[in-house]
C-alpha cells in the first residue's frame, strides 16, 4: 500500500510549568528546576493514511486532534514515535499567519510561498492566480495593514491552495470566513479529492465529516478510540462526548438526582424504568430505518384510572423530534394496577446516526396531574452508513426529465 | 425518464493517482539527524533570502532616510570614537579614522546581527507556531540582513578611504574572503544559540547586551593589538597573564586583525612626532593571519554543529513556550 502520512507511536508530552519561570534569575533561584506537570496530549497514535485518502479528526476540544495535526504538519515535534510524510505538505491552521502587516500583498505572498516551501520562479508562476482566487486584484500592492480581515483571509487561503500540495492539512479554517468563502474553501478541498491528494482535517461538524471523509479517526484524551468508516465513526464520537457530559453532569449536580429532590414519590404511580427493544436485533445501536419498540414500565400502589402514557424524542441539541401520548393516539389505558409496561411500536426510525435521549411520562388525562417523568434518563442510538446531512433520512432518489423542446432536439441531432 | 441509480460512496469509486510534485519523504521526529538539518535548511534557501529581504524591508519601511541610517550609524560612531581618541586622548594613531573602520565594519555586522537573531524565534511567534519550516533560518535571516549591511557600510569605508587618500594591502585583500567567512559562520552559530535560548529564558536579550558591550571592548577595534601584547609583555603579574590567555581566545579579535591589516595596511606607522605607533605584529606574513582565520572558521563550525544541536533539541518545545 501507498501511504502518504505514517505515523508510528506518536505520543506527545507538554509540560505545564506551574508558573511562568521564563528568566535566568526565577531559574536560580529554583536551582534551575522548575516544578511542573506532565500532560499528554497524544499517546501511542498509530494512523496510516495511504494517498489520495480524506481523513477526519474527530474530538472533543482539548482531545489531541488540533496536536496530532501539527505533529504531522512539523510544528510541533513529537515526545516519541516518528511521522512519515511524503510529498509537499500544506497546513492549513491560520489563513494568513506570517503576513507581515508592513509588506505590501504582493511580497506577503512571495514570504508566505517560500515559507510553505515554495521556490520563486514556482510562486511566479503561480502569483496571477493566487491574485485572481483571492480577489484583490487592485489591492495587492497595497500594505496588508490596510486589508479588511477578509481579503486578509482570502489572500492566505488563496497562497495555501495554490501551492500544489500533495498533503493538505486543514485544522477547521473552514469554519471562519462568510458562506460563499466557505463554500469555496469547501470546493476546493473537493476538487483536492477528486485529484487525488490526501487530506486530513480537524473538525467538530459531523455533518461536514460525513460529506467528505473517506476514513474518521476519533480522539479522546489523546488516545484513538475509533477510526473507521465515517458512520461508526461519528456514532463513537458521540458516544464519547455523551460519556463526557454524563461525567460532567455527575460530577458538578449530584444533589439532583438524590432521592429526596424527586417530586413524583409520592404518587400513585412511578415509572420503574425505561429500556429499549430492537426488534429483529439483538443489540444497540438501531439501524437507521429499523423498528423499536420503548417499553416504559410502571407500578402503581393502589389502582389508578386516570392515566396517560407519553413519550418526546429529543435530538442531542435539545430539539424535540417527535412525541405522542396513549390519547393522541386514541389508546385507553384502563385501570392500571401492580406493575406493567407501556409499549411503544415504532414501526421505522428514519433517524440519521446520533444519540437520542427520550422524555417518558406519566400524567392524567387533563394533563393537569404529572404522575412521575423520566426525563432525558433514557436514550438510544442509531447507526447510519449513508452519507446523508440533518437528521432523518428521507431516502431521496434523483430522476432526470429533460423537458420536451430539449428531448425532440436531441433525438433530431 | 432517467434514473440515475446511486453511486456507491466515494471511497469506493477509484481515485486519480497523483505523482507526488515533491517526493521528498519527510520525518518529524524527535531525533532528527543534524545532516538532514543543515539539508532542510539549503532547501529552504529562498525563503532564507526573503526573510533577509523582509528584515531589511520592515526596519527601513515609513522611515525618510531608509537605507542610509545604517551608514550614519557607523558614520556618527566613527566621529565620536575619532574625536575622543584623537583629538581628546591623542592615541597617536596615525590615520585614525581608517583604523577605526576597518574592525568596526567586521564588528557591527556582529553587533546588529546577534541581538536580532536572538529575538528572531520570539518575535516570529506567528510563524513559528503555524508553520513548519526550519526555523533556523530566523537567525540566519538576521545574519543575511546584518550582511547587507555591512555591505553598505562598506561605501562609508571607501569614502574614508578616499578622504584621507589611504591605500590598503593588495596583497592581504583575498584574505577578506577567508576572515568574512569565518565571522559569518562564528556569528551564525552564536545567533542560533541565542535564538533557541531566548524563547525559554528571555532574559538571554538583555544579557547579550551586556556581554556584546564588554566584548567589544575586549576587541582590538578602538586600540591595536600590539598596545594590549605591549602591557603585557613587561607584567609578570598572574592575572594579568590569564587575562591575557582570555583576551587570546576571543574569536572575532583574529577576523578584526585580518581586516585591519588588510585594509588599515600599516602594522607600525610612524605617528606625527616620527615614533612608531605599534598596532599589529610585524613580522608576520599572509599565512599567518589565513591560518589565524581558517582556526576561527573551524571554531565556528564546531560552534554551529552544537549550536543547531541544540536548537534542534529546544525547537520542539517553541511552540508550545511561545
Amino acid at each position: 500500500m501507498d501511504y502518504a502520512i505514517q505515523i508510528t507511536g506518536i505520543s506527545k508530552r507538554f509540560r505545564l510549568l506551574h508558573e511562568q519561570y521564563s528568566s535566568l534569575k526565577e531559574r536560580a533561584i529554583h536551582f534551575g528546576r522548575i516544578p511542573y506537570d506532565d500532560f499528554w496530549a497524544l499517546r501511542d497514535i498509530d494512523l496510516d493514511i495511504s494517498t489520495g485518502e480524506t481523513v477526519g479528526l474527530l474530538g472533543r476540544n482539548g482531545s489531541g486532534k488540533s496536536t496530532l495535526l501539527k505533529c504531522v504538519a512539523g510544528i510541533l515535534q513529537p515526545t516519541t514515535g516518528e511521522i512519515r510524510t511524503k510529498g509537499r505538505v500544506a497546513a492549513l491552521l491560520e489563513l494568513g499567519a506570517g503576513f507581515h502587516p508592513d509588506l505590501s500583498g504582493r511580497e506577503n505572498v512571495f514570504l508566505n510561498a517560500a515559507l510553505l516551501g515554495l521556490s520563486r520562479r514556482e510562486i511566479e508562476l503561480r502569483f496571477d492566480e493566487i491574485v485572481s482566487f483571492a480577489e484583490i486584484e487592485e489591492h495587492i500592492d497595497q500594505q496588508v495593514k490596510y486589508y479588511s480581515s477578509g481579503m486578509y483571509v482570502r489572500l492566505g487561503f488563496a497562497v495555501a491552495v495554490n501551492m500544489d500540495p500533495d498533503i493538505l492539512l486543514v485544522d477547521e479554517v473552514l469554519a471562519v470566513g462568510d458562506e460563499l468563502f466557505q463554500r469555496k474553501c469547501l470546493d476546493r478541498v473537493k476538487q483536492f479529492q477528486q485529484e487525488g491528494r490526501t487530506i486530513v482535517f480537524v473538525t467538530h461538524s459531523v455533518d461536514l465529516v460525513r460529506q467528505i471523509c473517506d476514513r474518521v479517526a476519533v480522539l479522546d484524551n489523546g488516545e484513538m478510540v475509533a477510526c473507521g468508516l465515517p458512520g461508526e465513526a461519528v456514532r463513537s464520537y458521540r458516544e464519547h462526548l455523551q460519556l463526557h457530559q454524563r461525567e460532567e453532569e455527575a460530577g458538578h449536580a449530584p444533589a439532583e438526582s438524590a432521592e429526596d429532590d424527586d417530586p413524583w414519590r409520592d404518587s400513585a404511580i412511578r415509572i420503574t424504568g425505561v429500556h429499549f427493544e430492537y426488534p429483529g436485533e439483538s443489540k444497540p445501536p438501531l439501524m437507521s430505518g429499523k423498528p423499536l419498540a420503548i417499553h416504559v414500565g410502571y407500578r402503581a400502589a393502589s389502582p389508578v384510572d386516570d392515566v396517560v402514557g407519553g413519550l418526546a424524542i429529543y435530538n442531542s441539541d435539545g430539539t424535540n423530534l417527535y412525541g405522542t401520548n396513549t390519547d393522541l393516539l386514541e389508546v385507553d389505558l384502563g385501570k392500571l394496577d401492580g406493575e406493567g409496561e407501556i409499549v411503544f411500536h415504532l414501526p421505522t426510525v428514519p433517524l440519521l446516526d446520533g444519540t437520542y435521549p427520550i422524555i417518558a411520562v406519566l400524567c392524567n388525562h387533563a394533563l393537569t396531574v404529572t404522575y412521575d417523568m423520566r426525563d432525558h434518563e433514557d436514550w438510544f442510538e442509531v447507526m447510519s452508513f449513508s452519507k446523508t446531512l440533518g437528521q432523518i433520512e428521507l431516502g431521496a432518489e434523483v430522476s432526470l426529465r429533460p423537458s420536451a423542446a430539449a428531448l425532440d432536439e436531441s433525438g433530431a441531432a | 425518464m432517467t434514473t440515475l441509480v446511486p453511486r456507491p460512496s466515494d471511497a469506493d469509486s477509484p481515485r486519480p493517482v497523483r505523482t507526488p510534485a515533491d517526493s521528498v519523504v519527510r520525518v518529524v521526529s524527535a531525533k532528527v539527524g543534524l545532516r538532514t538539518r543543515f539539508s532542510d535548511i539549503w532547501r529552504y534557501r529562498e525563503l532564507l533570502a526573503g526573510l533577509t529581504r523582509k528584515e531589511l524591508k520592515v526596519k527601513y519601511k515609513n522611515s525618510v532616510l531608509g537605507f542610509l541610517w545604517s551608514m550614519l550609524n557607523p558614520a556618527t560612531s566613527i566621529l565620536v570614537f575619532y574625536f575622543v581618541f584623537q583629538v581628546v586622548l591623542k592615541n597617536g594613531i596615525p590615520g585614525f579614522a581608517v583604523f577605526l573602520i576597518s574592525g568596526i565594519l567586521c564588528w557591527n555586522l556582529f553587533q546588529n546581527a546577534l541581538p536580532s537573531a536572538c529575538v528572531s524565534v520570539v518575535g516570529n511567534a506567528a510563524i513559528v507556531k503555524k508553520v513548519s519550516f526550519p526555523k533556523e533560518i530566523l537567525a540566519l535571516a538576521s545574519v543575511g540582513a546584518a550582511l547587507i549591511h555591512m555591505g553598505l557600510q562598506t561605501i562609508v569605508l571607501i569614502f574614508f578611504l578616499g578622504i584621507f587618500r589611504w591605500g590598503p594591502a593588495v596583497a592581504y585583500l583575498p584574505l577578506l574572503v577567508p576572515a568574512l567567512l569565518a565571522l559569518l559562520v562564528l556569528t551564525a552559530a552564536i545567533g542560533i544559540f541565542l535564538a533557541a535560548m531566548n524563547v525559554r529564558m528571555r532574559d538571554m536579550q538583555h544579557l547579550l547586551e551586556v556581554g556584546l558591550q564588554v566584548w567589544f571592548w575586549a576587541t582590538p577595534i578602538v586600540y591595536g593589538f600590539m598596545t594590549i601584547q605591549a602591557k603585557v609583555a613587561v607584567s609578570k603579574s598572574v592575572v594579568y597573564q590569564a587575562l591575557w590567555v582570555a583576551y587570546r581566545l576571543n574569536p572575532v579579535t583574529p577576523i578584526v586583525m585580518t581586516f585591519q591589516r588588510a585594509i588599515y595596511a600599516r602594522p607600525s606607522p610612524r605617528g606625527a612626532n616620527g615614533v612608531r605607533v605599534p598596532i599589529l605584529p610585524e613580522h608576520v606574513n599572509q599565512w599567518w593571519y589565513l591560518w589565524q582565520d581558517l582556526l576561527v572558521l573551524a571554531v565556528g563550525i564546531v560552534l554551529l554543529a552544537l549550536a543547531m544541536m541544540l536548537f534542534s533539541r529546544l525547537e520542539g518545545n517553541f511552540a508550545e513556550e511561545l
